[in-house]
C-alpha cells in the first residue's frame, strides 16, 4: 500500500502515533507536505467524515481520527509554511452568547480542520460583537453560530444583525446550526446558510466559500 | 428550610446505558473496544473527580412568582409558569459536579485528546442532570409523608421550555448558593460549569401534567417532556 493511503487508513482506524510516524516517514521521503496533507490526512478525514454521515462510525471515533489528523498536521505544519501552502480559507465559529454547549460546534470545527480550512474558534457563550470583530481581524468570509437552547437562538439574530450593520453583508456571511436550529429559522433570521450536522457543515461551508 | 446535601460520586453516577443512548452509540454488549475503553476511562475520571454537592431552600409560591416576576414574561407562557401554582411545596435549588470535573475535560480537550474530553463532558452532563433528580428525591422525602405521600416532586430550570436563562439571576439572588461554590456570570453561564438550578416542585402527579403546545414546543427537538410527564403520572 502507497504511503499516502496508509497514513490514511490509519488516521481512519484513529491511530494518531501510526500517522505521526508515517507523515514523518514521507516527509524524510521527499514527499511535499502539501500533497500528504491532501492525500493522506484530508483524504482519510473525508472518508470519516463520510462514514459518520452514513452512521457507520460513531462520533467518538471521528474525535480518535481528529486527534490522529492531528498529530500528522504537527510535523506538516512547518514544511506546509515553507512550500506557501494555504489552507482552504478560514471560518470563525462559536456557541452563542448564553449557551454554553459546544459539543457540536466543537465537532463542526474538527470536521472543518480535517477538511482543509482554518478555523477561529470563539469557544461558548460569545457576544455578537466579538463574532463580528473576529471576521474582521482575521479577514475570515464566514461565521459559524451554534446554539443549543430555544432560548439562547434569538441571539443568531443579533450577530446577523450586527453583520449587517457594520456593512458587512457582501463580505461576510453566517451559517447556523445547533439542535433546535432549522432551515426555516435559519431563513427567517436573515441567516446564509442552515447545517443540520457537522458533516452537512462541511458541505455547505464549502458551497458557500466556493471550494470543492 | 435550607438544606445543603452531599453526594458521593458514585450516588451521582450515570447509568451506562443511559450514556449510551444519549451519544447515540451501540448498546454496551455491542459497543467496539476502542469505544468502550473510552466509557471505561471516562467513567474513572468522573468517580475519581466529581464532588457532588446542592442546595435547596422552600419558598411559597408568591416568592417564587417574585423570582419570575423580573422577566416581564406572562407566567402562564412558560410550563413552570403554568405548573407552580398546582404545587404543594416549592424549593430553589442549584447543584454542582465541582471544578474538577470541567477542569479535566479543558485539560483533555486542549491537549488534543478530544475523545476522552468528549466522553467524560458527555458523563458529567448526565451526572449533572442527575443532581436535579436527587434533589428533587430529597425535597419530596422532607414533605409532609416522605415519598409516601402520592406526591411527586420534577425539577424544571432556566433555559428550557420557555424559562430563560436570565431566569437564573433572581433565582441566585434569592437563594445565594455560594456555599456550594456556584456564580454565575454577566450571560448567564454558572460556573463550575457542570452545574444545574432551578425549582424543584412537589406535587400530586397531574400537577405536572401540561399541553405541551407552546411557541417555543415547535422548535424543541427533544420533547424529554413527554417522558417526565409518563415518569410522575405512571407511578
Amino acid at each position: 500500500m502507497e504511503i499516502l493511503e496508509r497514513i490514511a487508513s490509519a488516521l481512519q482506524q484513529g491511530d494518531d502515533q501510526q500517522v505521526a510516524t508515517l507523515t514523518a516517514e514521507a516527509l524524510a521521503g521527499g514527499m511535499a507536505a502539501g500533497e500528504i496533507l491532501q492525500r493522506g490526512l484530508v483524504a482519510g478525514m473525508n472518508v470519516v467524515g463520510e462514514q459518520f454521515k452514513a452512521r457507520e462510525i460513531f462520533l467518538p471515533d471521528v474525535l480518535l481520527s481528529a486527534r490522529a489528523m492531528y498529530a500528522g498536521l504537527d510535523h506538516l505544519k512547518p514544511h506546509l509554511a515553507r512550500e506557501g501552502v494555504s489552507l482552504r480559507g478560514k471560518v470563525v465559529i462559536g456557541s452563542v452568547q448564553g449557551d454554553l454547549h459546544d459539543i457540536g460546534k466543537n465537532l463542526v470545527g474538527i470536521m472543518l480542520k480535517g477538511a482543509g480550512f482554518e478555523v477561529i474558534d470563539l469557544g461558548h457563550d460569545v457576544a455578537p460583537e466579538r463574532f463580528v470583530e473576529a471576521a474582521q481581524r482575521e479577514k475570515a468570509p464566514l461565521i459559524g453560530l451554534s446554539a443549543l437552547l430555544t432560548t439562547t437562538m434569538p441571539r443568531m439574530k443579533d450577530v446577523v444583525s450586527l453583520v449587517r450593520e457594520r456593512g458587512l453583508g457582501g463580505s461576510v456571511r453566517v451559517i447556523v446550526g445547533g439542535a433546535p436550529v432549522n432551515a426555516d429559522f435559519a431563513r427567517e433570521i436573515g441567516a446564509d446558510d442552515y447545517a443540520c450536522d457537522a458533516a452537512t457543515a462541511v458541505e455547505r461551508v464549502k458551497a458557500l466559500m466556493g471550494v470543492s | 428550610m435550607r438544606a445543603i446535601v452531599r453526594f458521593t460520586a458514585e450516588e451521582a453516577r450515570p447509568e451506562l446505558e443511559e450514556l449510551l443512548q444519549a451519544q447515540g452509540l451501540p448498546k454496551a454488549d455491542a459497543l467496539a473496544p476502542r469505544l468502550r475503553a473510552l466509557v471505561d476511562e471516562a467513567f474513572a475520571a468522573y468517580l475519581e473527580l466529581a464532588e457532588p454537592r446542592g442546595v435547596f431552600e422552600d419558598l411559597t409560591a408568591e416568592a417564587f412568582a417574585a423570582v419570575l416576576q423580573p422577566l416581564a414574561l406572562e407566567p402562564a407562557a412558560l410550563v413552570v409558569g403554568r405548573v407552580y401554582p398546582r404545587a404543594n411545596a416549592l424549593a430553589l435549588y442549584v447543584a454542582t459536579l465541582g471544578e474538577a470535573v470541567p477542569a479535566r475535560i479543558r485539560a483533555l480537550m486542549d491537549d488534543g485528546s478530544l475523545a476522552q474530553g468528549y466522553m467524560l463532558d458527555a458523563v458529567a452532563s448526565l451526572g449533572a442532570d442527575l443532581l436535579s433528580d436527587l434533589l428533587a428525591e430529597r425535597f419530596l422525602d422532607r414533605q409532609p409523608g416522605g415519598g409516601s405521600n402520592g406526591l411527586r416532586a420534577l425539577p424544571y430550570s432556566p433555559g428550557y421550555c420557555g424559562w430563560p436563562t436570565t431566569g437564573q439571576r433572581p433565582l441566585f439572588a434569592a437563594l445565594r448558593p455560594e456555599e456550594i461554590g456556584v456564580s454565575l456570570n454577566e450571560s448567564c453561564l454558572m460556573s463550575p460549569i457542570k452545574s444545574v438550578s432551578g425549582v424543584l416542585v412537589a406535587g400530586a402527579p397531574q400537577a405536572h401534567k401540561f399541553r405541551p403546545d407552546f411557541p417555543f414546543c415547535h422548535q424543541c427537538r427533544t420533547r424529554e417532556c413527554g417522558a417526565r410527564m409518563a415518569s410522575v403520572l405512571s407511578h
